[in-house]
């Protein structure tokens, strides 16, 4: 049984229906992502789970009961704010017991409880600190500190790390990845940077305007997208779309059967470059973008179409050169004209990856 | 002249200046201070006497012909009582209005600050006649209500700017936490706002203390407020320079103590979110 129900949940701002009636069940123990881009509604969708904001529509059960119209402080969930909303007025010690002392938890309870989750967050040091006194990142520890302290029966995260810089942020990212191994809790996150929902989720929740575009493991996303969308918007550098229209030799070298004003979508990895002048298509390099452990060349082709191939390599490619593109044709997914997908690639590792 | 000595100059330059105006605005006070202390004959003799010999006869007078202890308790009563009914019903209104913003909530504002645009003595004759049949006349519970009311926008906007400053998300966090409401209140907001809270009560026992138009119009021998007591002063019998300023002395007296321990609050109350 799930552990967490949204059934039909609705929000209306307004005129504006945000939330346009969600399905969604989450197991125990499980780490959802949710993940779109901005306005999408996942931010108002956890604020409907935490209670901050009031469900309009649908039902909300928590471990068997209907938690649709209790507020907040009774749903036994904590949320790691994007801002941290740590209490300015109070110690971090203080910070962290507030829910427990709320609760009237015993004073040696509550020390002993608040002592373990500053040793594992590194904070035992800052403990009688006020939050303006800490850094960014020991902040953010802090509101997860917070959270952890009262042992919640979900997490939420609205957008944690956003606040961070570059490399803090891809630090803490691990250490939330291994604060949820070691605690097993249930885990809500909501972000729009898709490789934090990559790494860190058991399954990830794709939103587009209130409504779920597709639910599933970070891989299955990547490799089975339901559509253009979110094949669009997993993936970086994105996946390339071409219409039918600018690669007619897909349709007649390839074999591929295109639905009327649909289109190709090719991960950058299988679109390769080579110098020679056999290839299917052909192209001229627009920029090339050399990361070190990967090589990113833009090009276009002859047709006008405009893709991005991925190669670990570095290249001897450069900007104007012309080229042979070649295209992992197996690979290839293709969506009808209303971008839902009609045939889904072959991915690597796949029993039936054929092989080159 | 090196820039130094300018620089020296300058600075002699500004403090006379500010200790001019400052003389200029006390010098009213002071005369009214040094007038309290003379006899009736001494506060209208021309030139202006400023060696003389004190005496505290007037105050003696004061107290003795209009009981300044019973309008001193008047003043007192309706000020902190105005204040504190004040204070409970402007927080819960700033606090909706700064955190759970509707569509009119500025319409709201503005219509709560253009009550005090209006002239006070438009609203005499209803607010009188109001009073005269609810059998409030010349009691301290009209003024009480009135000083209340005439006070309670200041208060709202003031509370409302400063709960303005607040993020929104301390107090959801707080509601996550498992806070009620009240506990909403009395361990988060109260704490992060004590200051504005406390020059918000500052500001409006002031005008409230200082408030002489209601305090004529709707109360006199019972209810009257020092306010009343100075105008006593100005009769139709004759006016009695000496005595008006012994009254006004103590009138004004405690609130120039007053103000002056709090004068930290209220600047920082008046000033809230000007500067950052």
């Amino acid at each position: 049984m799930a552990y967490l129900k949204l059934e039909r949940i609705e929000k209306i701002f307004g005129e504006t229906r945000v939330i346009k009636g969600i399905d969604l069940e989450i197991q125990q123990g499980e780490f959802v992502v949710f993940v779109g881009p901005s306005g999408c509604g996942k931010t108002t969708l956890l604020r409907l789970i935490a209670g901050l904001e009031h469900i309009d529509g649908g039902s909300l059960q928590l471990d068997g009961r209907d938690i649709t119209h209790l507020p907040s402080s009774k749903r036994d969930l904590a949320m790691v704010f994007q801002s941290y909303a740590l209490y300015p007025h109070m110690s971090v010690f203080e910070n962290m017991s507030f829910a427990l002392k709320l609760a009237k938890v015993d004073t040696a309870v509550i020390k002993e409880k608040v002592d373990r989750a500053a040793k594992i967050l590194n904070l035992t040091q800052y403990l009688e600190r006020t939050p303006k006194e800490l850094s960014g990142g020991q902040r953010q520890r802090v509101a997860i500190g917070r959270a952890i302290v009262r042992a919640p029966k979900v997490f939420l995260f609205d957008e944690p790390l956003s606040n961070l810089d570059a490399a803090l942020r891809g630090q803490t990212r691990i250490e939330i990845a291994k604060l949820h191994r070691d605690l097993g809790a249930t885990t809500i996150y909501v972000t729009h940077d898709q490789v934090e929902a990559m790494t860190l989720a058991d399954r990830v929740v794709v939103l587009r305007d209130g409504v779920i575009e597709q639910v599933g493991t970070p891989l299955a996303l990547y490799d089975r997208p339901a559509n253009q969308f979110v094949a669009q918007f997993i993936g970086t550098p994105q996946m390339n779309i071409v219409s039918a229209k600018q690669m007619p030799a897909l349709q007649t070298t390839a074999g591929l059967t295109l639905p009327e004003g649909g289109f190709v979508g090719l991960r950058p990895e299988n679109v390769t470059l080579h110098p020679a002048d056999q290839g299917l298509l052909q192209g001229k390099v627009d920029l090339i973008e050399a990361l070190g452990a990967e090589t990113l060349i833009y090009v276009t082709t002859t047709q006008g179409a405009q893709l991005v191939s991925r190669q670990n390599e570095r290249t001897a490619l450069r900007v104007g050169d012309t080229v042979d593109v070649h295209i992992d044709t197996d690979a290839a997914h293709v969506f009808d004209a209303n971008g839902r997908i009609t045939r889904t690639g072959k991915t690597p590792f796949h029993p039936h990856k054929a092989t080159t | 002249m090196t820039s130094t000595q300018s620089n020296s100059m300058l600075f002699y330059l500004r403090t006379l200046a500010a200790w001019g105006a400052a003389l200029l605005l006390f010098f009213p006070l002071g005369w009214l201070v040094l007038t309290a202390f003379k006899t009736e004959l001494q506060a209208i003799s021309v030139p202006p006497l400023l060696l003389f010999t004190p005496t505290l006869e007037n105050f003696a007078i004061v107290q003795e012909r209009s009981d300044y202890l019973l309008y001193a308790k008047n003043s007192l009563i309706t000020s902190v009582a105005s204040t504190l009914l004040g204070l409970a019903l402007a927080f819960p209104a700033a606090y909706s209005m700064a955190f759970f913003k509707g569509k009119y909530t500025k319409d709201i504002l503005m219509w709560m600050l253009s009550t005090k645009m209006m002239p006070a003595v438009g609203a005499l004759v209803p607010i009188y006649v109001l009073a005269q049949n609810s059998g409030l006349l010349d009691s301290r519970t009209a003024l009480i209500i009135i000083f209340t009311l005439s006070n309670l926008p200041i208060m709202v906007w003031m509370l409302y700017s400063q709960f303005k400053e607040i993020p929104g998300e301390i107090l959801e966090a707080a509601r996550m936490d498992g806070a009620t409401l009240w506990q909403e209140f009395s361990k988060v907001l109260l704490p992060l706002t004590l200051g504005g809270l406390a020059s918000t009560g500052l500001l409006c026992m002031v005008l409230s203390w200082n408030e002489a138009f209601w305090s004529l119009n709707l109360s006199a021998a019972k209810a009257g407020t020092l306010a009343t007591l100075i105008a006593s002063y100005s009769s139709p019998e004759g006016l009695f320079w000496a005595k008006l300023s012994a009254a006004s002395f103590m009138a004004i007296g405690p609130i120039v103590v007053f103000g002056w321990f709090s004068q930290k609050q209220l600047v920082q109350g008046l000033t809230f979110g000007a500067v950052k």
